[in-house]
């Protein structure tokens, strides 16, 4: 397996407002279903500039409740560092047949199962 | 059967067309989420962790097939096939559009239910037995005075904008089955020596991140001051209870604070200072109300059914079931089904599309069209006949829905937790699904007896672990799961809180916790002794023993 160095930074989430699909921001200002395609701030600067972007879609209403929360990239990969960021981008533990995990837009570590 | 009257229908349906517009409004970006926030919710319409979460009321917990049949037509057309009941007596759908809300709301309105008063500082809707009409020992029906209530609060203006959100249960039965001790306002009804109906009030119950038992306020009030001295209450609460720190705003902490002697004292003078109620006009709209509810015609049965007996005899099976989800009904011949929607390893609550169809069909051909919705996340068929026991149960068999577990370990209680809920700490429905795999074996259940296992995500205690004999809170320790184990709580006749045992668990460690805290009842169990009178009369010492002795 070959290992890149870990970015850490902040990743800016939203629920999109006609459905409430779990989003987050992508690099060219788009919102992913898929965290993979987040934009991952490392500076706060960025993460500022981040945060007012949403405020920006919460004004022409495209999403909802936007909010940063702690993440890192790894091999390309997005992997959020909270349990509870976990589960949004993959979808509930106890149903696994559901949600982004199901739908091929989860997250790249494993759903958590059990306990 | 309960049903609304036309000022309901008219109501509600004005209601759907009002949200239509708001949601269109919202969508169109006319109205900002800050003022869309507070009319969604007021319409049960929340943003939870995947999607929009819409909670369906389900007044008294009584449905018919209709209203069921409906919600399994919503869950399949406009959420993923399933529905979560919830200890609210309510259902919740996890993944829902706001773009389809109104389409459902109408659905809903179309078989008069709705999502009204759901959420919001106002009187929720009022909680009661899930046996209610059915009970042996009930001495009356409680829900017309639950309906009563409801239609004297609903959208009051005086009651609109309360310090906090406020719980009515009411019981009919002695056996209170609707945990009126650990309500805002409990009603429990009582007869005197000459056969009188009163209530005794209770105040200032509740769970949350302040557990308290409610104190009572009268011991038997009659009937038809009921609503009277109701207002009394709430114009108290209103007066005094605190605006200013949401976590203090409820009625317990204000009874709390000023003490039972000086609230009840505060509640006698603003009633007496009141014009009272003309007591004619109060039981003519009770009895108007009781129509609606009137019992269905029984037939004259013997209380004895060969075709059953001949059944649980000849089926081990059966008779286990028989055993822990058939109740006494109050008509001889009859008896109550407790459909469990708690199979080994499945989410407690959860009823897929399928399952909603076919209690639906059963309700039908063989309940009288009633079901009703349990606190404990469970479905009842009110009114059955012991012949038709025997095909009852083959038909919930083929279902996944007859597992014989009411009242025992398996049968747990569990809030969504941080699975779906966007306000946890940590996941509870797996912890549920663990340890009902560890007490899988049905005989060892039955042989444990009694045994009541509670889930809250959060200290919110949607999950009523507080009143749990073992309960569980879920917390987060530095971005890791942990969870707290309580014993000793319960929610019927003599209400208490549980007690902390010591340090929290991590999630894997909590079902071999729970098998030793099962494991020191058992080994100091007296003969017919459950494990709430066991612990009771143990203390926690012993248990903490078992689970804190250095390994
Ligand atoms: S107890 Fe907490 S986690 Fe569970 S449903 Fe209630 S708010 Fe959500």
């Amino acid at each position: 397996m070959t290992t890149t160095a870990t970015e850490k930074g902040k990743i800016l989430t939203a629920n999109r407002l006609r459905d409430g699909e779990v989003v987050f921001l992508t690099h060219s200002g788009e919102w992913s279903e898929n965290i993979d395609g987040a934009v991952l701030a490392t500076e706060p600067q960025a993460q500022a500039a981040l945060e007012a972007r949403g405020k920006g879609d919460e004004r022409v209403n495209l999403v909802t409740g936007t909010y940063l929360f702690d993440a890192e990239r790894r091999d390309g990969h997005v992997f959020a560092s909270h349990i509870k960021e976990r589960i949004r981008s993959l979808g509930p533990t106890v149903r696994v047949d559901l949600g982004k995990q199901a739908e091929g837009k989860g997250g790249h570590f494993a759903a958590l199962q059990g306990v | 059967m309960y049903r609304y009257d036309e000022f309901d229908s008219q109501f509600v349906n004005d209601r759907v067309s009002q949200f239509r517009d708001q949601a269109n409004r919202r969508l169109t970006g006319e109205l900002s989420e800050d003022e869309f926030r507070p009319l969604r919710l007021m319409n049960g319409l929340y943003l939870q962790l995947h999607a929009y979460m819409l909670r369906i009321a389900v007044p008294y917990g009584s449905l018919d097939s209709a209203k069921l049949n409906t919600l399994a037509y919503i869950a399949e057309k406009w959420d993923r096939g399933y529905g979560h009941f919830t200890t609210r007596q309510n259902l919740q759908f996890n993944w829902i559009k706001l773009e389809d809300t109104a389409d459902i709301l109408a659905k809903l309105a179309e078989v008069e239910m709705h999502a009204i008063q759901t959420s919001g500082n106002c009187i929720r809707n009022v909680t009661t037995d899930q046996w209610a009409g059915a009970a042996a020992d009930e001495i009356a029906d409680p829900r017309p005075i639950g309906e009563l209530v409801r239609q004297w609060s609903s959208l009051h203006p005086e009651f609109s904008y309360l310090p906090r959100k406020f719980k009515i249960a009411v019981t009919g039965s002695p056996n209170d089955r609707a945990a009126v001790r650990v309500h805002d306002i409990g009603l429990r009804l009582h007869l005197n020596d000459r056969g009188e109906r009163g209530w005794e009030v209770l105040v200032g119950g509740g769970l949350g991140r302040t557990p308290v038992i409610a104190v009572t306020v009268r011991d038997f009030l009659p009937e038809h001051e009921l609503i009277a001295y109701l207002e009394a209450i709430m114009r108290v609460y209103n007066l005094y209870g605190r605006r200013d720190n949401k976590y203090k705003a409820r009625i317990k902490i204000l009874v709390h604070e000023i003490g039972a002697e000086k609230f009840r004292a505060e509640v006698e003078t603003e009633y007496a200072r009141r014009p009272h109620a003309d007591t004619k006009v109060e039981e003519r709209e009770l009895q108007r109300i009781s129509a609606y509810f009137a019992a269905p015609q029984f037939e004259k049965l013997p209380r004895w059914s060969a075709t059953f007996e001949e059944a649980r005899a000849k089926n081990k099976d059966f008779a286990n079931w028989v055993r822990t989800n058939i109740a006494a009904h109050r008509a001889d011949g009859y008896a109550i089904v407790n459909i469990s929607l708690k199979p080994e390893g499945g989410i407690p609550g959860d009823a897929t599309a399928d399952q909603m169809r076919v209690v639906a069909d059963l309700a039908q051909r063989y309940s009288f069209d009633e079901i009703r919705v349990s606190h404990h996340q469970n479905l009842v068929l009110p009114h059955v006949k012991r012949d038709d026991l025997f095909a009852i149960w083959k038909v919930l068999q083929a279902s996944e829905l007859a597992t014989s577990n009411i009242g025992l370990a398996g049968d747990i209680i569990a809030c969504p937790g941080l699975d779906y809920c966007s306000l946890a700490t940590a996941r509870s429905i797996p912890i549920a699904q663990s340890i009902s795999r560890k007490f899988a074996d049905l005989n060892r259940q039955h042989e444990i007896g009694p045994l009541r296992i509670n889930i809250s995500g959060c200290i919110n205690a949607c999950g009523h672990h507080h009143v749990a004999h073992i309960g569980i809170l879920g917390l987060d320790k530095k971005g890791e799961e942990f969870y707290q184990i309580t014993l000793g709580g319960s929610s019927a006749d003599s209400a208490s809180i549980g007690t902390i045992l010591g340090p929290g668990f991590a999630g894997e460690d909590v079902p071999e916790a729970i098998e030793k805290i099962v494991n020191t009842y058992l080994a100091r169990r007296q003969p017919g002794e459950e494990f709430l009178a066991a612990y009771r009369r143990l203390g926690p010492q012993p248990f903490k023993e078992a689970l804190y002795a250095a390994a």
